[in-house]
């Protein structure tokens, strides 16, 4: 278990700046979730704070002592990555084994055997123990490699799109497990995705990441209710947040908006004749969502519908002044007006 | 344009059958979407649609013609496999026109078919651009129009959004929806994407073990599925079930389900054991002690929109998509409230949906044979 903590980190490959000036602060068992699109800099902070990778400036603490110089052996940080990388002439047990037997650890066999057969049990393979790693399926080799990681009970987890290479189902199912293990030991995750849904669901605190620099961190809610930019706005939400042009809010608008942003959750349907009416493109019962769009403009909006509106049928908004977020020419928020 | 008929339908390879008795009516100018898992015997109905298969019996007619032994050729019909692939060493003309070269079609008509196409895709300015330097979106729109410069009677389409992320496939599948809207061609998407059919489709036709199960609109197919099947099948996260502790009579108005009394929309039909049915987003955290049924959250997760809460009752493991505004925290005891008119329920033997107040006004989006 530790805290981790990133001071001033810049690290460049070349004429590419990676990670920019970067100040971040994670906290002893938390989870912590690197959101951002590829490129972004998210497998390069990992790197920094395993120590495979050396920044240029500035320096990576864990409880508090500067690791900068550190090895990574030294640093015992266990690395999870998307592609599971088993030995495949080893069976599950000596898999998730080979990390105590390592020269390093020189585990006592009893030891060993009861440490398997916990973590086997809480990632629910209790039962395929003795098969080799070959026979199972891709979920089953993923839980072989967290438990590979888990039963070294390191300092910190780190995490590299650990789950982006199964399918939705296994997904969702390791991902409610993966959130439960980290629960139960009190790890520190720093894990690294460019799923919005995987960082709202795992994460204590979410830090945005765009082009090697911080957007903004906060816990899911935080971010999702309070972004401070329209581009931190659009990363979380799925369907996307609405982005709206200005002029339709004449009147009950920040003078300097230039973007009027509103979750499709927020976005009512309307019965009076007094708003515009837009074209459906789309509605779909089981995602409760309505497409429609007006001048160009899309707009989506998420609820329980009793029936389907037709495509090409006409349909009216309503925007609630309350839920709506303003933002300027730069796309930085701008205060509600009163 | 067509309207296609698929009649007593039976496909069998060696002593595997792909397709069992299956009989199904596309009316001309509708976007069908067959659903169902892999093995369920989608591609092989497509497939004996296009002519790339034929049945051992059972017969298929385009506008009334019979076409079930005819070569792909002499259909006119269109097979998309992949909306992707385009000619990266070739124009943007280069390969729009391919296909239509490939015909033999004379200049004129070829010039008059892409300035159409062009237009309507909103595509003309980049008809004299290279593939390789075209952004996603407009990618897309190019491939698009490879497909329907042909103007085939119908197009048949095979997975063709499978290899995309899940943002892009999104937007594609807002792109082939506006372009159904503006063309009205008859179409046959396979898919086991169910987000794509609810998103696309006029009608589905839910498919399993070679059997079409239900041929519905999506609402049809959402709110009244016709067998656990397809109740389990469609909808994320998937519908409820819980047992009924007594078999149902017609006028019941409300069932137990572990002791507790739920009520349901008045029943029409008999079972001697039945299943209750409810979506989660039909389940709602009310006060402990309120509501139909008790319940402890396990665990919930934050989508930003909503939160889903994983619930357990005596009666079994539900799950609820709650308000983003109310905060469910593992453990607290909350009491469970459904809403009543969207309860269905089951035969648990035949698995069959039971008849009630809500499935009588429903009449059926398809004809189904």
């Amino acid at each position: 278990m530790a805290s981790i903590t990133l001071q001033g980190i810049t690290k460049t490959f070349g004429d590419v700046t990676a990670v920019r000036q970067m100040e971040l602060a994670i906290g002893d068992g938390e989870f912590f979730v690197l959101l951002g699109p590829s490129g972004a800099g998210k497998t390069t902070t990992l790197r920094l704070i395993a120590g495979i990778e050396g920044p240029d400036h500035g320096r990576v603490l864990m409880n508090g002592d500067d690791v900068t110089n550190v090895a990574p052996a030294h640093r015992d940080c266990a690395f999870v990555f998307q592609q599971y990388s088993l030995y495949p002439h080893l069976t599950v047990f000596d898999n998730i084994a080979f990390p105590l037997r390592s020269p390093l650890r020189r585990t006592d066999p009893a030891e060993v055997k009861r440490r398997v057969r916990e973590v086997a049990e809480l990632l629910h393979i209790e039962s395929k123990l003795e098969r080799k790693a070959t026979a199972l399926s891709g979920g089953e080799m993923q839980r072989v490699a967290i438990g590979r990681a888990l039963v070294r009970e390191p300092r910190v987890f780190l995490m590299d799109e650990p789950l982006s290479s199964l399918d939705a189902r296994l997904r969702e199912e390791l991902r409610v497990e993966l959130k439960r293990v980290q629960q139960r030991s009190g790890a520190t995750v720093v894990y690294v995705t460019h799923d919005q849904v995987e960082a709202t669901t795992l994460a204590d605190r979410i830090a945005i990441l765009e082009a090697g620099a911080i957007q903004q961190v906060g816990t899911p809610q935080q971010i999702y209710r309070e972004p401070d930019s329209l581009h931190v706005a659009q990363r979380l939400g799925s369907p996307a947040i609405n982005v709206l042009p200005a002029e339709w809010f004449e009147g009950s608008c920040h003078p300097l908006a230039a973007h009027v942003a509103i979750r499709p959750e927020d976005v009512e349907l309307s019965h009076g004749n007094g708003q515009a009416s837009f074209q459906v493109i789309e509605c779909s019962l089981v995602k409760h969502l309505v497409v429609a769009e007006r001048a160009g403009v899309e707009v989506r909006s998420r609820r329980m519908f009793e029936h389907a509106l037709a495509p090409g049928s006409a349909v009216r908004f309503h925007f609630p002044p309350q839920h709506c977020l303003f933002f300027d020419q730069s796309g930085r928020r701008l205060a509600a007006p009163h | 344009m067509a309207d296609i008929r698929i009649q007593n339908l039976h496909k069998r390879f060696a002593d595997f059958v792909a397709v069992r008795d299956s009989s199904l009516t596309l009316e001309d100018g509708k976007f069908v979407v067959l659903l169902g898992p892999s093995g369920c015997g989608k591609t092989t109905t497509l497939r004996m649609i296009a002519g790339l298969e034929f049945p051992n019996s059972g017969s298929i007619t385009l506008d009334g013609q019979d076409v079930t032994y005819l070569r792909p050729r002499e259909r006119d019909i269109a097979m998309v496999f992949q909306l992707f692939a385009l000619y990266p060493h070739m124009g943007v003309r280069d390969n729009l026109e391919f296909p239509l070269r490939n015909e033999g079609l004379p200049r004129p008509e070829i010039d008059r078919r892409i300035k159409e196409v062009a237009s309507i895709l909103r595509i003309e300015h980049l008809l004299g651009s290279r593939i390789g330097g075209l952004a996603g979106g407009d990618r897309q729109r190019v491939a698009l129009g490879r497909a329907i410069v042909r103007q085939p009677k119908a197009f048949l389409m095979d997975e063709p959004l499978g290899t995309l992320d899940a943002e892009f496939r999104e937007l594609m599948c807002v792109e082939l929806r506006k372009l159904h809207e503006r063309l009205k061609t008859t179409t046959v998407f396979v898919t086991h994407d169910q987000n794509e059919a609810m998103a696309l489709a006029d009608q589905i036709g839910v498919m399993n073990q070679g059997e079409i199960l239900q041929a519905d609109d999506p609402e049809g197919i959402y709110n009244f599925p016709s067998c656990l099947f397809v109740a389990s099948f469609i909808g994320r996260p998937p519908m409820n079930f819980l047992k009924v502790g007594s078999g149902v009579l017609p006028g019941m108005t409300d069932v137990p389900v572990d002791g507790a009394h739920v009520n349901v929309p008045e029943i029409d039909g008999v079972a001697e054991q039945a299943v209750l049915g409810v979506r989660p987003e039909h389940v709602q955290l009310v006060a402990n002690g309120n509501g139909a049924l008790a319940a402890q959250v396990k665990h919930v997760e934050y989508f930003g929109s909503h939160w889903i809460a994983e619930l357990e009752s005596a009666a079994g493991t539900l799950k609820a998509v709650v308000d983003k505004d109310l905060r469910p925290a593992d453990g607290d005891r909350v009491g469970l409230q459904f809403n009543t008119e969207r309860i269905v329920l089951f035969d648990a033997k035949t698995q069959a949906l039971l008849p009630s107040a809500s499935t009588r006004a429903h009449q059926p989006g398809m004809r189904h044979g």
